[in-house]
């Protein structure tokens, strides 16, 4: 069962409130998808720590409904 | 919770050599569009590394995501520490961080 953006929206912002997530559908197949998330949760934290709290967010989607996200992850600018 | 049997082999994989890619298929023959980025960015910047076919060991292939705590592959890890997996190697590379961290870690890297 593939998982739909909203699926992946929904997620990430149940995990990380304030996160801004924008998310394109590379394939429309439901598991290739880039999404830039936002976050003042990732201030001083390293990329992989960020993208480690998006892939938790996702709860094991991440490699298993979900093949492919490219991945972007930011703090807010100051 | 017992340590999965599995780490230890990949504690040995890892510190085998200053750079090692856990990747589906190998070096010269990439299975994933992902894994044959990490190899195309290692191959420009001219640097050496061990490639480890997980779809040759299935629990390799488990087990790496279980100790490092990532979900897919590839994996690069740079004197035993993971990096990352294709999206943070391709902006490192992008934003020119890749060469200088791997010159901190006292690997050479080809002139641009």
């Amino acid at each position: 069962m593939a998982m739909t953006a909203s699926d992946i929206e929904r997620l990430i912002k149940e995990a990380i409130p304030d996160a801004i997530v924008d998310i394109r559908d590379l394939a429309g197949d439901g598991d290739h998808y880039a999404a830039n998330v936002i976050s003042a949760a990732f201030k001083g934290k390293t990329r992989v720590q960020q993208h480690q709290m998006v892939y938790s967010a996702l709860k094991g989607g991440m490699g298993s409904e979900l093949h492919a996200l490219a991945l972007q992850t930011s703090a807010p600018q100051d | 919770m017992s340590e999965n049997p599995v780490f230890d082999r990949i504690k040995s994989e890892v510190a085998s050599q200053d750079v090692v890619l856990f990747m589906k298929g190998t070096p010269v023959f990439p299975q994933c569009g992902f894994s044959n980025a990490v190899v195309q960015v290692l191959t420009y910047l001219g640097v050496p590394f061990k490639g480890i076919n997980v779809l040759e060991d299935d629990d390799i292939r488990q087990g790496i995501k279980e100790f490092s705590e990532w979900p897919t592959i590839p994996q690069l890890y740079v004197k035993g520490e993971f990096v990352g997996g294709c999206d943070i190697i391709r902006e490192m590379f992008e934003q020119g961080e890749l060469r200088d961290y791997l010159a901190q870690k006292g690997i050479q890297t080809e002139a641009a």
